[in-house]
């Protein structure tokens, strides 16, 4: 039953991912986007990746949606027609493509008895046996992520943090001027009438 | 007396006056319950700025600015790691290695209890202040 579920789910997965490849509608794409992150995330509850399915939830299902639909903002929402096809570029993207899937034929597969995890099982064991009286919270992946491999995740925060820096230096939060403390439109909100005011928007 | 004397999509308002102190809510019980279920730091962060985010597409930048400025977001994304990164020195002043817990409390799994607390408090502190940041980023260049 599990495989036939997530069977399914990659059938999905697969024509979402050929939709976004298709539709030229950005909006939709975007839209498309979110829908292929929650299909994935799906398939990791059934996989029983409970956290992992709500990060790819959360992250790639709601916030980079938005982020995305953030973006869209500056372009248009169709993509520009294009008079000619690039051949080097098909080759190009055919050629990595081959090389990923050819790279995971080394992978053992899902639930595979030799895959690395299982012929050496004296890791995973510990974590299940231990972590309990170790360190003691019965989520054993936050006892993992928190404390048997909290560089790892130090790591991973200061990654985030250098991300938002990144973007704060190369986007930059625009400096509150005086004229920027007039209430600014919400989205909700009827365009203001007042010539003044709209000709403010548009800078 | 109108607080919003312009607007249009009220229904929308209202619904995400309603919903936004739930989803602040189950940010925190995703935070502070991730020892018990699935959850932690980083998807909490994500579900606390989701809502300061909805906040901020329905009433305008504007006043989510005013609510959380961005002065307030710097900080918050450099005291996260901050917290996660002084947790590892109080274990080292505290005779311990970078990061090991068990010495913060007599009993060793009460100071591993603690020191998971704060870790994943320092987490979501810093993904909640980074995902809000990049939606005013974005957003304010329009």
């Amino acid at each position: 039953m599990d495989t036939f579920i997530v069977l399914v789910l990659l059938t999905f997965l697969a024509i979402t991912a050929i939709g976004i490849i298709v539709l030229r509608d950005l909006l939709g794409a975007v839209i498309l986007l979110g829908v292929y992150s929650l299909t994935a995330a799906g398939a990791f509850v059934v996989m029983d990746a409970v956290d992992v399915a709500f990060t790819e939830a959360a992250v790639g299902a709601g916030i980079s949606t938005i982020l995305f639909l953030g973006a869209l903002s500056f372009t248009r929402h169709e993509q520009k027609p294009r008079g000619h096809d690039s051949w080097v570029a098909l080759v190009f993207v055919v050629v990595t493509g081959g090389l990923l899937i050819y790279g995971t034929l080394d992978m053992p597969y899902y639930g595979s008895a030799d895959s690395p995890s299982q012929t050496h099982p004296e890791l995973a064991v510990r974590y299940i046996q231990e972590s309990g009286t170790e360190v003691g919270p019965p989520n054993i992946v936050t006892s993992v992520l928190a404390s048997y491999r909290g560089y790892d995740t130090l790591g991973e925060t200061v990654v985030v943090f250098a991300a938002g820096v990144a973007v704060l230096s190369l986007l930059g939060l625009r400096r509150r001027r005086p004229e920027d403390e007039a209430p600014e439109d919400a989205p909700g909100d009827i365009p203001a009438a007042d010539p003044q005011d709209s000709q403010r928007r548009k800078v | 007396m109108k607080l919003y004397p312009r607007q249009r999509h009220r229904v929308l308002q209202v619904v995400t006056k309603l919903v936004i102190p739930f989803v602040l809510l189950f940010g925190l019980y995703v935070q502070f319950h991730g020892d018990y279920g699935p959850g932690g730091g980083f998807q909490a962060g994500v579900i606390f700025a989701s809502a300061f985010i909805l906040h901020g597409l329905i009433f305008g930048l504007k006043r989510t600015r005013d609510v959380l400025s961005p002065t307030v977001l710097r900080f918050m994304m450099a005291s996260g790691v901050l917290l996660y990164a002084g947790t590892g020195l109080v274990t080292m002043l505290f005779g311990g290695e970078l990061l090991n817990y068990s010495v913060l409390a007599h009993e060793p799994t009460h100071g591993q209890h603690w020191g998971i607390f704060a870790v994943e408090l320092g987490v979501g502190i810093t993904v909640t202040g980074v995902m809000i940041t990049l939606f005013y980023g974005f957003a304010s260049k329009r």
